[in-house]
């Protein structure tokens, strides 16, 4: 009996794992990565696997497909239709891959091979399993494209990946992936490296193919209002083992482990907990502006004639003292450029832009250099932001060294003062930054950014690389820091919920300009801009019943556009 | 995770040396190339250290208290390894050659080094004309021959000289010359690279100068891949003096024992069936290059976890031990 007439009745299991252990070997050591998981994926259901970064959730989904690293072993039993994928090896592994089991990953742009067309791409899958003409393959191709809702896949088919956009790229990826209607689709946070409203399109298209074929879907993600949006199981992983398993609105709205409440309190919602919340206006407006933009402009030239980039493009914008200025957008929107301009980082082309009242116009390092001290700056990626050959003490007193020259022991008790505002123990100063956990990174280079205690602080995405506990925890430090120290900040940040809980006033830029401005509640609860609408309405909330509510939004705003 | 790093912390300094590091990291067939490279690479600095000592004879002696040795003996007696057509022996001249070899890789690496770290730092960090002049000037290196060019370099340094010290330092010159283009390019890439990493930027936004910025920040940075570079380069900087030495513009056999002259001494001897004049030179160059090269490759693999590779007896002990903790 062939697979294909295997028909998966209502609530059979399409995966099985029994008792999975995983270890990775490392020059450490073996590290044990799954202890005892055991989980099943009925036909037709939507199960997500959450957790934090580690947790064990991919190295769980992936062996589904029989992907494991090659310094992983696993013990243990993945049953997928009814054979063991840990023991499967060449040809039967993969006349099981594709036609069972497909996958979509996380990141379309490097999933898709540049020098193929889509077409080519789809086709290839097809043709590794049925022997079937060229011509056959690529009608298939089509049709798998069509039902992803890409437009006119007959051209498009020939269309290579930079042609398309990241979220058509990732209706590609599902469309090879559905090409040979596996029963089972294991989704690597499809949504994560995609903007939210494309992140809502693609949530819509993944619940869609599931009604149409009854194609069980497993979605790892982090992202618990993705789960909220999607889900009809919940499995929460916690270092390589379940913490909790139910379905979506048991879980949400009774949680049972303690994990998994704790998880959930530390998601910001989006709403909640609103920095402006029951203000009437701008309560900063008196004082004096440090940063004011007028029709600034930065633009970056292309390659060899090639046409350039208008970054930002005209924007007005004011932040006083005291006050955090929070600006939204989503990728390519310009709101890095304007907060790295503001620090020097960038070159403004046109417009006015005056800091702490240098205009940024005439910049000159060497005129512009005693102002820095002034400002301070927080990176997106801690990690990265750290000299992996200094120590964290040398790190934080870095621009202690180079504005202030305090002898050595001075600069110590100044670098064990700050350590300790930022609720790190001093004795932290002596290690490496990759012995900090990213929480702890980001912490020590909030440190080094108010050394100086400067008058306007720049957070350029500081909580995008931080699990949600740890984000909770940093904002917390900030917002504690701000209030007691009262620097200024431009807080910028893809994400509309922390941007509301820290900043009073917010800006939601778009393409480069600036859409539209006000208090953060205001804007939140009555955005005025279509765009603005369009952006809250497609960010996931963590509850099942507002999200059900807010699909209909979009889905209402979407066909006001069509 | 957490224990694991801190107990790489109290390793001993030593275990963090780059050749004894690589060492613990490595099992199976990689461990066997590493080895096995360590060993020849050591039998090389062995020799070039203690040729006094392991030779019975001088480099440039062809006659003792018993009078003028035999010319083109074959190997054995009191010639294990035969003499030379100027009565020259054999084994006494190849493990001097070491030493030459030894002299002119160190030379010639270490003011590459230097200089092209240097340059390439200055050059990928500031960018601009001197930049653009420094880019063009390396290509325009590496558009000539390396050897022609060292053996321009030689003509034009040495001038004829043939002491041990002026033909060591005209074939390291020469060999420097063509090396600075080689680190020069490798740093400029690395530190056009890092100078985009946050952490560049984040000393920038500070106000650090940029002599600070360079190397504080950068050069530790961007100096990791050098190790590798490095003993790749010293096996091209003997080929290159062995190339010169071939060729004629190597050192006098008086001055110094050098393989690459010998070799070319050992041309006509060959058809004649003396095979022992070249054979041990010949053996010398290829095994020291053998062994230099395997070191580097090693490293460069394991440098790299993607590319390491655990054997199946390794990855059993380790899940084992994992497994019982």
């Amino acid at each position: 009996m062939s697979h294909a007439a295997t028909v998966t009745s209502e609530g059979e299991n399409v995966l099985r794992i029994e008792n999975l252990n995983i270890d990775f070997v490392t020059d450490a050591g073996a590290v044990p990565a799954v202890r005892g998981v055991d989980l099943e994926v009925k036909a037709g259901e939507i199960l997500a696997i959450v957790g934090e970064s580690g947790s064990g959730k991919s190295v769980t989904a992936r062996t589904a497909l029989g992907i494991l690293a090659e310094n992983g072993a696993s013990h243990g039993a993945v049953y997928l239709n009814g054979k063991n994928m840990l023991t499967l090896h060449g040809a039967p592994l993969r006349e099981m891959r594709g036609k069972d089991v497909a996958m979509v990953f996380q990141e379309p742009s490097t999933a898709l091979n540049p020098v193929f067309t889509v077409g080519w791409q789809i086709m290839e899958g097809i043709r590794a399993h049925a022997k079937i003409s060229k011509k056959e393959a690529k009608a298939r191709a089509i049709e798998a494209m069509r039902q992803v809702g890409i437009p006119d896949p007959e051209q498009r088919v020939d269309y290579y990946p930079h042609q398309f956009s990241g979220g058509q790229k990732q209706r590609v990826v599902i469309a090879a992936a559905l090409a040979l209607k596996p029963q089972l689709i294991v989704a690597d946070e499809p949504t994560t490296a995609l903007d939210v409203t494309v992140q809502a399109e693609i949530l819509a298209l993944l619940r869609e193919l599931r009604n149409e074929l009854g194609t069980a879907i497993v979605i790892i993600t982090h992202n618990m209002g993705v789960v909220a949006d999607i889900a009809d199981r919940v499995i929460v992983m916690n270092q390589g083992k379940i913490v909790e398993q139910a379905p979506a609105l048991q879980l949400f709205e009774a949680p049972q482990e303690e994990y998994t409440r704790s998880l959930l309190a530390a998601v910001p919602h989006l709403g909640r907990q609103s920095a402006s919340e029951g203000m009437e206006e701008r309560p900063a407006a008196g004082s004096e502006v440090l940063v004011e933009a007028k029709e600034l402009v930065v633009h970056f030239p292309g390659r060899m004639g090639a046409p350039g980039f208008t970054a930002v493009n005209g924007v007005d914008l004011k932040i006083h003292a005291g006050e955090v200025y929070g600006l939204v957008g989503e990728s390519g929107s310009g709101k890095t450029t304007i907060g790295r301009t503001i620090a020097g980082l960038n070159k403004m082309t046109g417009g006015s832009l005056k800091v702490l009242g240098y205009e940024m116009a005439n910049f000159k390092e060497r005129t512009f250099k005693p102002l820095r001290e002034q400002i301070g700056f927080v990176f997106q990626d801690p990690a990265a932001s750290f000299n992996p050959h200094l120590t964290i003490g040398e790190c934080v007193a870095e621009p202690l060294m180079v504005h202030r020259q305090l002898g050595a022991s001075a600069t110590r008790t100044k670098v064990g003062q700050l350590l300790e505002a930022v609720q790190l123990p001093a004795g932290f100063a002596d290690r490496y930054p990759h012995e900090l956990s990213g929480g702890q990174r980001q912490r020590a280079s909030l440190a080094r950014a108010l050394a100086l205690e400067p008058k306007l602080l720049i957070a350029d995405e500081p909580t995008s690389a931080l699990d949600v506990s740890v984000q909770a925890k940093v904002l917390e430090l900030f917002r504690e820091l701000q209030a007691e120290l009262g620097f200024a900040a431009l807080f910028v940040s893809h994400d509309l919920a922390v941007v509301d809980q820290l900043s009073t006033w917010v800006g939601v830029l778009f393409r480069g300009t600036l859409l539209e401005e006000g208090l953060g509640s205001k804007v939140l609860a009555n955005p005025q801009h279509d765009y603005t609408q369009r952006l809250i309405a497609s960010l996931p909330v963590p509850d099942p019943r507002e999200q059900a509510q807010r699909r209909a939004r979009i889905e209402e705003l979407n066909r006001q556009q069509a | 995770m957490g224990t694991a790093t801190l107990s790489k912390a109290n390793q001993s300094w030593a275990a963090k040396l780059p050749i004894i590091s690589h060492l613990r990291m490595s099992s199976g067939l990689q461990r066997g190339m590493l080895v096995a490279g360590l060993i020849f690479s050591a039998l090389f600095v062995i020799c070039a250290v203690f040729a006094p000592l392991i030779a019975p004879y001088d480099f440039a002696q062809s006659s003792d208290a018993n009078g003028d040795f035999p010319r083109q003996a074959a190997p054995g007696g009191q010639f294990i390894w035969g003499t030379t057509a100027s009565g020259y022996d054999v084994f006494s001249r190849t493990v001097y050659g070491a030493q030459t070899a030894i002299l002119v890789i160190i030379a010639a690496v270490v003011m590459s080094l230097f200089i092209g770290v240097l340059l390439g730092l200055i050059s990928g960090y500031l960018g601009g004309w001197f930049d653009r002049i420094m880019v063009v000037l390396a290509d325009a290196i590496y558009a000539f021959p390396s050897l022609l060019l060292a053996i321009v370099m030689s003509i034009v340094i040495s001038q004829g000289q043939s002491s041990l010290y002026g033909g060591v330092m005209a074939a390291a010159i020469s060999i420097t010359v063509v090396f600075i283009p080689q680190y020069f390019r490798v740093v400029r890439a690395e530190v056009m690279r890092l100078k985009a990493e946050p952490f560049v930027e984040s000393a920038q936004v500070i106000g650090s100068s940029p002599w600070r910025v360079m190397f504080t920040h950068l050069l530790r940075n961007a100096t990791r891949t050098l190790p590798l570079i490095f003993t790749l380069n010293a096996t091209e900087a003997l080929l290159t003096l062995a190339g010169l030495g071939f060729l004629g513009f190597g050192i006098e056999p008086t001055s110094a024992s050098e393989w690459g002259y010998d070799l070319n001494r050992a041309m006509s001897d060959a058809t004649s069936g003396i095979w022992w004049t070249g054979l041990f030179p010949g053996l010398a160059i290829v095994l020291t290059v053998l062994g230099l090269t395997l070191v580097g490759e090693s490293m460069n693999d394991l440098n790299d976890p993607r590319l390491r590779r655990f054997s199946r007896k390794k990855a059993k002990r380790i899940t084992q031990a994992g497994g019982k903790a």
